[in-house]
């Protein structure tokens, strides 16, 4: 524990000109980060604007290759996380590393140093727990546990080596508002005991309510200090962007057109020890609606995007029909065939092959579709057509990229998450299925996805959207419904939908939808 | 100081070139140094071994018939490889292929006719494509390591071979010695061009196979399914290519081509069968996939530098008087080399001095 006296007043920690570079690419310039003792600092920035890097190199697990670090006024080495936990730097990661077949006291063994025994470990973090209203039971498997108690215990074990900075590396993208609300009231409250907050996140709103402080990143440099609580979201976007960012216009949905997709009665078993078996989920899709898919992570969703896809099978043929033709046993590329389009969460080494040019991309989710145009007798791929189809992709959707043809994996996640779209948008699909559309993606594309998502049903499609993100569900969903260990909720019509409503669907508040089945029925 | 590999924003075009050149150059200095500490002249030795069996026609010969069976293998291996299928078993698969293809020769050597011999191939075909075929059922059933699995039925095989030899199929006539009958000349892979050397079809069966998947691999749908499933498998289910299929695939070929080797083989260079019929072509041929890159073409290159090894282990053996074993331990620094260069594709080397650790001064020259 550092003790030194202070040199500089109530600054807790000081970084001066810090730069960290990768390859060619300087993902942190020069960044300047001052935080006071007891205050909740928030680090604002896009996906890719470095933030992460900075938090790294504060955090030990990346060495800057120039700046400083001032930690209590005086020079400070972070060397490694065991370093900064030495100084009393703890940090809470996005993604947590627990195991999932120990238990929450086992896995906060793990991370402490010392030999002490098990049972005080669970003693100390249930009393922890419960002092922050953040309940917990030590004795419980994380494999049990949803995404927020989870967390609660990523943030106990952080809290147990008594640290004075906490870094909160986007604590809520996991949570319902319901479960952020309470996190909120824990870090209130760790900052009137003196104690310091990096938070860092991209929703303005959460940042406007809760820090004292925000300093803005773009591009990998800092582009403004400000006090959160003075600026409106527009301009802490207009900040954190560069430009003005406009949402998606939704026209309202014109008369609900003949069903293209419906799930009825599907139910799958866990495909391994901690993926979510799905129940008895109905759910049915129209032309001309966009459907949003709400849930807090790990409830199903992917599981349910694989067997709506075709990369896992139905027992049933019936459990799934894509325009009315029983779709359950068919394989993606069957269903590719009868009109339905699929954009998975991954974008590398699921969506697209990432050391595979983009045209080569785009025959692998297109050869059956467009087998006459892409591909000629004797399997002889017509790399032509290819290249002139993915231009057209790249053009309509706005590619942004360094080379006439690159690898997938060169691209940034927004380019190629545009081009993925794009792909299956030049199909015309009369059904869309995509999950998690603008998933680590810049605002610009996302708004151009989005868009581009609404205007496909406008246009006479079925589109279902699965999402974490609410605000991207609200924009541009006709109903909402929400998944919840495995079970699909009744979507609710975005005019009765509201934020608490969804949240609490989202934390299990109405486990079965037997009322639905039998409608559906 | 110490050593970093930073990994490069993107492959190396020059390094995937430049690699195998490399690694040769580095078997070489190491070679050189081998033969110096086993106190003969290094400049000598090497020249022997590299430069003296190219300097005559019908030693070139010779190339083409120990390079046939290698780029033979390695092109199918390549195949497996890049689908991400490790099959180390072609050397039994070529021991296979050449019992079936055998079959006519051995138990109705009266059978003569034009036919024989394209049967032989096609059987020997069939053998080494079936005896891959079980890995690769054990793969997709019951979830087995291939690498385990298709190494294991190598020794199967060589033992299967020994039995028939000794047993069965020796030859009536042979003395007691164990080999089978030797072929009738309906039934012998004929010489491309007899007045000058020994060197047989099989040698233009390497080449046609290499280029047919040279244009599979990089034409065709077929040859994109084997590289999306292998590079990416994910991706590969999303894309609507069944995994197991490709499994099945992928041994079914380089059985296939490690058989139709060793039928060659047996058929074309040895004229009967016989304990032992192959000098480890089926595992250096897991060198010489790996030499060309996994690309067919380049494997036609790879597989005659490595017959090079052989005819010139011969020749060292014969004209400095060292071991045969030196062919292996050449074989074996050229396989480690050329993956350790391959390394350089994707990163490159950083010397770090003590005093650059410390967080002052960014001094970045990339």
């Amino acid at each position: 524990m550092d003790t030194t006296p202070l040199a500089n007043g109530r600054n807790l920690l000081e970084v001066r000109g810090l730069t960290k570079i990768f390859g060619t690419l300087k993902a942190c310039d020069q960044i300047d980060l001052t935080i006071a003792k007891g205050e909740i600092h928030a680090l604002l920035g896009e996906n890719g604007a470095g933030k992460s890097t900075l938090v790294k190199m504060l955090f030990g697990s990346l060495e800057p290759n120039a700046g400083q670090i001032h930690w209590n006024g005086q020079l400070a080495r972070i060397t490694s996380p065991g370093v900064a936990k030495k100084l009393g730097i703890g940090m809470v990661f996005q993604h947590f590393s627990l195991f999932e077949a120990l238990t929450a006291a086992e896995n906060i063994a793990l991370s402490l140093a010392d030999d002490t025994p098990i049972g005080t470990i669970a003693a100390k973090a249930r009393a922890l727990s419960y002092s922050y209203g953040l309940p917990l039971d030590p004795d419980s498997l994380v494999g049990d546990l949803s995404v927020g108690e989870r967390q609660r215990i990523e943030i106990i074990r952080c809290l147990l080596q008594t640290p004075d900075l906490i870094i909160l590396d986007e604590p809520t993208s996991v949570l319902t508002p319901q479960e952020a609300d309470r996190l909120f009231e824990t870090l209130e409250r760790l900052r009137s005991e003196g104690k310091s907050i990096l938070y860092i996140s991209h929703r303005l709103d959460e940042v406007r309510r809760l820090c004292d402080s925000a300093t803005i990143m773009r591009h990998g440099k800092v582009v403004g200090h400000c006090n959160p609580r003075l600026e409106t979201p527009s301009s802490l976007a207009r900040m954190m962007v560069g430009t003005e960012v406009k949402n998606a216009e939704r026209t309202t949905a014109s008369v609900r057109g003949e069903e293209l997709l419906s799930i009825c009665g599907m139910s799958r078993k866990p495909a391994g020890p901690f993926s979510t078996p799905l129940k008895n989920i109905w759910l049915s899709v129209a032309g001309g609606e966009v459907i949003g898919i709400a849930g807090v992570a790990g409830n199903g969703q992917g599981e349910l995007f694989e067997a709506v896809s075709g990369e896992a099978l139905q027992e049933s043929a019936d459990a799934i029909r894509i325009r009315g033709k029983s779709a359950g046993r068919m394989g993606i590329s069957a269903r590719r065939l009868l009109g339905a389009a699929f954009v998975p969460e991954e974008r590398l080494g699921h969506g697209a092959a990432p050391r595979m040019r983009l045209s080569d991309n785009l025959l692998l989710s297109r050869h059956a579709t467009d087998g006459k145009a892409f591909v000629a007798g004797l399997g002889l791929i017509k790399s032509g057509a290819i290249q002139k189809a993915a231009q057209r992709i790249i053009d309509v959707m706005d590619v942004r990229k360094s080379a006439p043809d690159p690898e997938a994996a060169a691209l940034s996640g927004g380019n190629l998450q545009k081009f993925i779209i794009g792909r299956e948008l030049d199909r015309n699909p009369a059904v869309m299925v995509v999950n998690q559309p603008t998933w680590g993606v810049d605002a610009g594309a996302a708004a151009r996805i989005r868009q581009a998502l609404i205007e496909l049903a406008r246009n006479g499609s079925a589109v279902l959207v699965i999402s974490q993100d609410l605000d991207e569900l609200f924009e541009i969903s006709d109903s909402i419904a929400v998944m919840h260990n495995g079970e699909l909720s009744k979507p609710i019509p975005i005019a009765d939908a509201t934020l608490e409503r969804i949240g609490l669907l989202m934390g299990g508040a109405e486990p079965g939808h037997l009322d639905h089945a039998k409608e559906v029925a | 100081m110490r050593i970093e590999l930073v990994k490069r924003p993107e492959r190396s075009k020059l390094f995937a070139a430049l690699s195998p050149l490399i690694a040769l150059g580095l078997t070489l200095i190491a070679g050189a140094i081998m033969f110096s500490l086993l106190g003969k002249d290094p400049v000598e030795a090497l020249y022997y071994y590299f430069i003296d069996p190219l300097r005559e026609v019908w030693s070139l010969h010779e190339l083409a018939v120990k390079a046939a069976p290698l780029i033979l293998i390695a092109v199918g291996l390549s195949i497996c490889y890049l689908s991400n299928n490790w099959n180390i078993g072609a050397e039994g698969q070529f021991v296979i292929g050449a019992i079936t293809g055998s079959i006519l020769p051995v138990m109705f050597p009266d059978f003569q006719s034009w036919i024989v011999l394209p049967l032989m191939l096609l059987m020997g075909i069939a053998g080494g494509a079936a005896y891959g075929a079980i890995p690769a059922y054990l793969k997709v059933r019951f979830n087995t390591n291939e690498i385990l699995t298709s190494l294991m039925l190598v020794y199967v095989a060589q033992l299967f071979l020994d039995w028939m030899v000794r047993g069965p199929w020796r030859n009536p006539a042979g003395m007691n010695f164990p080999e089978t009958r030797t072929f009738s000349p309906s039934a012998v892979l004929p010489e491309i061009w007899s007045a000058s050397g020994r060197a047989n079809w099989g040698f233009v069966f390497a080449i046609v196979a290499a280029i047919a998947l040279w244009f599979m691999l990089s034409r065709t749908l077929k040859g994109f399914e084997v590289l999306v499933l292998g590079q990416s498998p994910r991706a590969g289910r999303f894309a609507g290519f069944s995994q197991s299929k490709m499994v099945f695939f992928a041994f079914l070929v380089s059985g296939g081509l490690a058989g139709l080797a060793g039928i060659s083989e047996v058929s074309g260079a040895i004229g009967q069968l016989r304990p032992t019929i192959s000098p480890g072509y089926g595992f250096a041929a897991i060198i010489v996939a790996f030499l060309g890159r996994l690309n067919p073409l380049g494997i036609i290159a790879a597989g005659l530098v490595l017959a090079l090894s052989y005819l010139g282990g011969e020749a060292a053996q014969i004209s400095i008087g060292v071991s045969d074993k030196v062919v292996r331990a050449f074989q074996g620094m050229l396989l480690f080399f050329v993956l350790a260069c391959d390394t350089l594709i994707l990163y490159r080397i950083r010397f770090v001095g003590a005093s650059a650790a410390k967080t002052v001064e960014a001094t970045q020259n990339v």
